[in-house]
């Protein structure tokens, strides 16, 4: 696909740090938690294969060639749906944060059987890409799927925000962008601009994130 | 209470830890320290609801003046040593995470917004930034034109922010550029970092001044705190205590005075007598319902939980809630607009190192003259260096762009800087929080905020807007991207001067209801054009030292 996403940071693993003073225990415990997550059992299978196409248009991982093993993100959001877990806001109109990801979830799906007859995971992904557009701007062909669930609120605010939130957290949506990773009790030293500790990242190869992918 | 979602919290979410005599010692990984201990049928002098900015400087002036305190926390008690991680997402177990109910033209985003919940309050992960209120926003109405005048003399306030900084060890420049000659700042003003010279670049260009931001983080050793390592994770929690926090700073100071703190308990309900004056407290707390009896009742909920808590308490003398007679609690609730412009420059800048807002400029806070200020009020702004998965968060609520296009974006994360203000909204009657026909796990109704922007405010941001694009402009940047967003939270309970449009007089103490206080940033009459913290800890010293005095006087 011409879309490949390249890194101006290749080999660049935040990971690489995890037996330096950049770790300290309590931020090991929590990745290692991390990266293995518990088996899904909120979502019903279906729902959950939408969850996870959904998660693979807004952070393409399993289409990158090279790289490190693709992060889990749909299983976090399984697991936060089955604790209840909220952002601490409940827009006006929309129901609590797992209700939300049950009908939105429901809905894409209703979405993409409308226009295409088939189920959200099945369709190709340039037609998942156009329904999560129309959706973002609140076009929503649907309608009745999204009733009492506002399409933008729903796409942007509870799914994008929450996918990218998990996959940013995570070493590998780290790396990719050069960030120093995790830093405690050590921290850094050289704030300057164009000043790099030892234990960051080594400048950015910038061409690489500009030049169209083979 | 929030149910637990941390995975290195040992324990703090789901037990309270300040029981059998003994609090966590903040300054260890695992150890204690001796706490005075009452009973629920002792009536104790003073129970304080909320341990943050307003609790905990309230709890530490009446404990040292002698009183008996309590203090009621619905959060955990953290040792940030041992329990922080360096983590964004274990790291939401700081804010409040229940939900409220957010409506009106311009719902307000809360949770890690501007919301904490833990002993410690919203300081276990603001980031820092120090500011003094301009003195005369506390007569805004007299001096400028609008809003309201503060019962307060604003000589008095300056004199108690001079303590507060004292009090926290505030890291500032020699010399502030703007309002009127302040002391020294107590610790030496940190290094600004790349982010942070992007603001100075195009302050200089642009011909306004800027300083480096006083911030409440040691730039050198103090007691048990290390100086600041850099680690730019000020937003999630300090994990080397070089943050001032009320959590090790305050918070000892009340427990060593006496001071006990109930953690993970959630207060339900000021509890009334049969003739309406309030005796005590009813909180949930390791699985159970409680009462705790007190002479003198504080809430220090903070803007929504303040008022959630008043309107709760409701009973047949106070059948509209609490100090509602008027129908003014709730009311007033005011944000910052956090309208912010984001730049992509040609060098690497890594703005994830350091304290987010190194740099500051509060030019239009005091350009009153200036012919391009088409607003009332007033806006600071500050350089940037939000995480990666906060960042992510803005560039996908602001323009719903997702896949390889926000890969790309966000690859260009380490060449980033940006601008984001801090700006005045006006308070309006109808910004208010009620109570839903919802509840939370305990059974209490959740708060419903209703929040809309006025023209006024809207001005401020287009303004603001078009300066930090100038700016970013000047200072070499590119492809530049607007977000908007709020912050802080401020008003709901205001003081004022008369029961007729406020819920307080001048001391926090209720209209109508002399025993029961407010201390926090409920009592905000009008935001400034400034992060609140220093304004809400310098009030409560205010009070505080007002209602020891009063104590030691022997009235009530």
């Amino acid at each position: 696909m011409s879309d490949t996403f390249r890194s101006p940071y290749p080999g660049w693993d935040v990971l690489s740090k995890w037996s330096t003073p950049s770790y300290n225990e309590q931020t090991r415990e929590v990745l290692n938690r991390r990266i293995d997550p518990p088996a899904p059992h909120a979502l019903e299978r279906e729902v959950y294969r939408t969850l996870c196409a959904l998660c693979e248009r807004v952070i393409p991982q399993h289409e990158d060639t090279q790289g490190p093993p693709p992060a889990p993100i749909a299983p976090w959001i399984d697991a936060a749906i089955a604790g209840g877990r909220s952002s601490g806001t409940r827009y006006d109109g929309m129901p609590d944060t797992p209700t939300a990801w049950r009908r939105g979830l429901a809905a894409l799906d209703a979405e993409a059987r409308q226009r295409h007859g088939q189920p959200f995971h099945r369709v190709p992904a340039q037609a998942q890409d156009a329904i999560l557009r129309d959706v973002g701007k609140g076009q929503v062909k649907a309608t009745a799927a999204w009733e009492g669930l506002e399409p933008r609120t729903f796409l942007r605010k509870v799914a994008l925000k929450q996918i990218v939130e998990i996959y940013y957290a995570h070493p590998r949506g780290q790396s990719e962008i050069g960030y120093g990773g995790p830093a405690s009790p050590r921290g850094y030293l050289r704030l300057g601009a164009g000043r790099t500790d030892e234990w960051e990242a080594p400048e950015g190869q910038w061409d690489r994130l500009r030049e169209p992918a083979r | 209470m929030t149910r637990p979602v941390g995975h290195a919290s040992h324990g703090a979410e789901n037990r309270p830890r300040a029981t059998d005599g003994r609090a966590p010692d903040v300054f260890s990984r695992d150890g204690w320290v001796p706490m005075r201990q009452f009973r629920d049928d002792d009536e104790v002098d003073v129970a304080i609801v909320g341990a943050g900015c307003g609790g905990s400087v309230l709890a530490t002036k009446l404990a040292e003046a002698g009183l008996s305190v309590v203090i009621f926390d619905a959060g955990p008690f953290w040792r940030p040593l041992s329990d922080f991680a360096s983590d964004e997402r274990e790291q939401e177990k700081l804010y409040w995470l229940d939900d409220r109910i957010s409506g009106g033209d311009d719902p307000i985003e809360f949770g890690a917004n501007n919301s904490g919940q833990a002993v410690g309050g919203s300081t276990t992960h603001f980031q820092m930034v120090s500011l003094r209120f301009r003195p005369d926003w506390f007569k805004s109405r007299t001096r400028l034109g609008y809003g309201v005048d503060w019962p307060v003399n604003p000589d008095e306030m300056w004199r108690y922010y001079a303590e507060i900084e004292r009090a926290l060890s505030i890291s500032g420049p020699l010399a502030y550029p703007w309002g009127p000659p302040r002391g020294r700042y107590p610790y030496r003003a940190h290094e600004v970092n790349a982010a942070g010279q992007v603001l100075i670049r195009g302050a200089e260009a642009l011909g306004v001044a800027w300083a480096p931001t006083p911030l409440c983080t040691v730039s050198a050793p103090r007691g048990k705190s290390p100086p600041c390592v850099y680690r730019g994770m000020c937003k999630i929690g300090c994990s080397t205590n070089a943050k001032q926090s009320m959590l090790v700073t305050y918070v000892p100071r009340a427990l060593r005075a006496g001071a006990e703190i109930r953690d993970l308990a959630m207060v339900a309900e000021v509890h009334c007598d049969a003739q309406g004056r309030p005796d005590g407290v009813v909180y949930h707390r390791d699985g159970a319902w409680r009462r705790q009896k007190a002479r003198v009742v504080a809430v220090c909920g903070y803007s929504i939980e303040t008022p959630r808590l008043l309107l709760n308490s409701a009973s047949p003398a106070h059948p509209q809630g609490l100090g509602n007679g008027n129908d003014q609690v709730g009311r007033y609730l005011m944000v910052h607009g956090n309208n912010a412009v984001w730049a992509t420059f040609d060098d690497e800048i890594r703005w994830y190192k350091g304290p987010p807002s190194m740099a500051c400029c509060e030019h239009w806070n005091y350009a009153d003259d200036d012919p391009s200020k088409d607003f009332f009020g007033g806006y600071s702004f500050m350089s940037q260096g939000p995480l990666p998965g906060d960042f992510a968060g803005t560039l996908v609520t602001g323009t719903g762009m997702f896949g390889n296009d926000l890969r790309r974006r966000m690859a260009l994360y380490n060449r980033m800087a940006g601008l984001k203000i801090v700006g005045e909204t006006m308070p309006r009657p109808d910004n208010r929080v009620r109570l839903s026909d919802d509840a939370d796990d305990l059974g209490l109704p959740l708060a419903r905020v209703d929040f809309s922007f006025c023209d006024n405010d809207r001005r401020l941001h287009r303004h603001s807007e078009r300066f930090m694009r100038r700016m970013l402009d000047a200072a070499g940047g590119r492809d530049l991207l607007s977000s908007d967003s709020t912050a802080h939270l401020m008003g709901g309970c205001r003081m004022g001067s008369s029961p007729e449009n406020s819920v307080t007089d001048d001391e926090g103490r209720v209209w109508g209801v002399p025993n029961l206080y407010i201390c926090d940033g409920s009592l905000m009459p009008t935001g400034g054009g400034v992060n609140p913290a220093m304004t809400i800890l310098a009030n409560a010293a205010r009070i505080g030292d007002r209602l020891a005095r009063r104590a030691r006087q022997g009235a009530s």
